[in-house]
């Protein structure tokens, strides 16, 4: 995949309201050739809608839905080249296995060999040979899963959707399945469109994350730069722990924090007088005895197996945060008095 | 005796009584002769404590095309009334089931209104709509539309139409309790999956909601096979149901033990269908 691919499926400056609520505001959005495409925001946040507009069961406000070179917002679901799979998997409790696996290309005409041989591959993939016969209520969650997955994978999509696939499955099964899929990926060439609101979940897989929030996009990257890079304070706030101080640009490329009462040196090029806000994650602060940007008394510990969050209180009253790894041999107690320090390439300045 | 033993004790005496206990009776009644006096019909013992019971009112059953052709009559009338009703019945369901929640209530209470008059006065008022000088008839001529009155009560038409009318709600009812449950994305991963929204709808509305079309038909099968007031008040005089034979054995003639043995007949053929469905349900054929 590279940045100058086609778009296999692009979402133009789409909106949906539902009465008063604007679930999807004015989102544009390219999923590329063979990408792993992560939605990703808190609940309501409106990943669903903007997904099952994809899929053709909700029709925009306004804005366009093209699918290949052709606009298909008007086009049904049955008639668009992509397959979405449901949080409940809606698996047909009539039918077995292989009948719910065999609908989808019946719908396309195949008959006998054709459509066994088709159904077959499809449960090879998901490993659940000799499954076929039994009903859905005669599976374990897992398996019920990899039926849903089963019966979109051969309907050969383009695009494949799924709506929090791994929501219902437990950690280790979950785990497994995300490296499934993501290799399924390599494998088949098609794009996965996958919403989630586990962020560890999508910077596992994904090649690149969409973050929502009340529906907008508030940036789209891959995991690394979003993680290094976030655009805002939200962006920066839903990816793990960071610290963020209000501040203003002084001179000498400085950002001055009242709260810390310290200025320290940025690597971004900023007006000065220009309010901004500065994110240090908590792992990129080390703890020093020389060149200390500032001192300041551990408050709190948190043990966390690898690693440790400290909590150091600064003399102005603010707590940062700071992870450190526990292989070390010296160690903090609460009460210790501690020297913080930062390089200036941790220093991530927001604007907004 | 556990509280669920004695639960169950009532039932089994509740059926007992009601159910097995009159139709022990109606069995012995059945295999008697006619008499004059009271009770009119032969005891099981003679005198001689011989057994006098004999199955000749069986065979004048089937010798007798009167009796075959009620029968006949009443499964093709409760037949084809169910047809009608659930031809009529599903939409209704359906429109119900996929209506607005708050909508719901006050549709399913309309489909059950009728049951707030009596059955009998809501035939007669069948009768008031449909004779030749009826409201129906009356409108129509006012409005120039027809010359002569529409022959429309005292028919086989208006049969259907009262047996339709009179058990609708029976055939809406459980369609919509099953159709109410049916998990909407099913369809739509059915129309994901490329089906038109028509054969979305057969392969999965209509297998998924047959518990409750087998039960809505049986629901109006049943009583409309054993009806009589209907095609007594509606029908015409070559109106033969077997429900109005047994009304003339029983009160015209005052031939107990032939009415007892078409009601033995009817019976079975009653239960007949209730046993296949439950077989069907119980080998899983129905869907879950
Ligand atoms: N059919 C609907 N009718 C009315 N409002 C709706 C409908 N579908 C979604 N909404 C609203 O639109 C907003 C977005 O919903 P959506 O289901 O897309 O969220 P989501 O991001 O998928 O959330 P979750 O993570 O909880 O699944 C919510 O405020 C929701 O209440
Ligand atoms: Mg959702």
């Amino acid at each position: 995949m590279s940045a100058g691919a086609p778009a296999t499926l692009r979402v133009a400056d789409v909106t949906k309201c539902f009465g008063a609520v604007t679930a999807v505001d004015a989102v544009s959005l390219d999923v590329r050739a063979n990408e792993f495409l992560c939605l990703l925001g808190p609940s309501g946040c409106g990943k669903t809608t903007l997904l099952r507009m994809m899929a053709g069961f909700e029709a925009p406000d306004s804005g366009r839905v093209f699918i290949g070179d052709d606009d298909m917002t008007a086009t049904p679901p049955h008639a668009r080249p992509v397959n979405m799979m449901f949080q409940s998997y809606a698996l047909f409790p009539h039918m077995s296995v292989e009948g719910n696996v065999a609908f989808g290309l019946k719908q396309e005409g195949l008959r006998g060999e054709a459509l066994n041989a088709r159904v077959k591959e499809a449960l090879a993939v998901v490993e659940l040979e000799g499954l076929g016969a039994r009903k859905p209520h005669q599976l374990s969650g897992g398996q019920r899963q990899r039926v849903a997955l089963a019966r979109c994978l051969a309907k050969r999509p383009r695009v494949l959707l799924l709506d929090e696939p791994l929501a219902a499955l437990d950690k280790h099964l979950r785990e497994r399945t995300q490296r499934e899929l993501t290799a399924l990926r390599h494998r088949l060439g098609i794009s996965f469109v996958v919403v989630t609101h586990d962020q560890d979940e999508a910077m596992a897989m994904a090649d690149r994350v969409a973050v929502m929030d009340r529906g907008k996009i508030l940036q789209i990257a891959p995991p690394r730069e979003l993680y290094e890079r976030p655009a805002n304070r939200a962006v920066a706030a839903f990816f793990g722990d960071v610290n963020i101080w209000e501040g203003e640009v002084v001179a000498g490329n400085k950002v001055h924090c009242a709260a810390l009462q310290i200025a320290f040196p940025v690597t971004d090029l900023l007006p000065v007088g220009s309010r901004v806000e500065a994110a240090v994650r908590p792992e990129q602060i080390a703890f020093t005895s020389i060149d200390a940007l500032l001192t300041g008394v551990v408050s709190d510990v948190v043990y966390r197996g690898t690693a440790s969050t400290y909590f150091v209180r600064h003399a102005g009253g603010a707590v940062i945060r700071v992870a450190r790894q526990n292989s070390g041999p010296e160690t903090f107690q609460r009460g210790d008095t501690v020297g913080l320090s930062w390089p200036t390439s941790a220093v991530r300045v927001l604007t907004s | 005796m556990t509280r669920r033993q004695g639960l169950i004790a009532i039932l089994w005496l509740w059926s007992a009584a009601l159910f097995v206990l009159p139709l022990i009776i109606v069995l012995k009644i059945s295999v008697a002769e006619t008499r004059l006096g009271v009770p009119p019909y032969t005891a099981f013992f003679d005198a001689a404590h011989h057994v006098t019971a004999n199955t000749e009112n069986y065979s004048r059953l089937f010798t007798d095309s009167l009796y075959v052709k009620a029968y006949l009559g009443s499964l093709k009338t409760a037949f084809i009334a169910t047809l009608i009703a659930l031809l009529m019945g599903y939409p209704m369901a359906y429109a119900i089931a996929r209506a607005p929640a708050h909508r719901r209530d006050l549709w399913l209470l309309l489909v059950m209104l009728p049951f707030w008059t009596s059955f009998l006065v809501r035939i007669y008022a069948w009768i008031g709509l449909l004779r030749p000088s009826g409201i129906i008839n009356t409108v129509l001529q006012a409005l120039g539309i027809i010359d002569a009155p529409l022959h429309m009560l005292n028919t086989n038409g208006a049969v259907y139409l009262g047996i339709v009318y009179t058990y609708l709600p029976f055939m809406v009812l459980p369609l919509y309790a099953r159709l109410e449950k049916l998990d909407a994305s099913l369809l739509e991963a059915a129309r994901d999956l490329g089906a038109t929204p028509w054969r979305a709808f057969c392969a999965v509305t209509l297998p998924l909601s047959m518990p409750g079309i087998v039960a809505g038909c049986l629901l109006v099968f049943i009583p409309a096979v054993g009806e009589f007031v209907i095609p007594e008040l509606l029908g015409g005089p070559n109106t033969l149901m077997i429900g109005r034979v047994l009304w003339n054995e029983f009160f015209t003639n005052r031939d107990w033990p032939v009415a007892s043995a078409v009601t033995a007949v009817l019976l079975i053929l009653l239960v007949a269908p209730i046993v296949w469905v439950q077989r069907l349900q119980a080998r899983g054929d129905l869907a879950p």
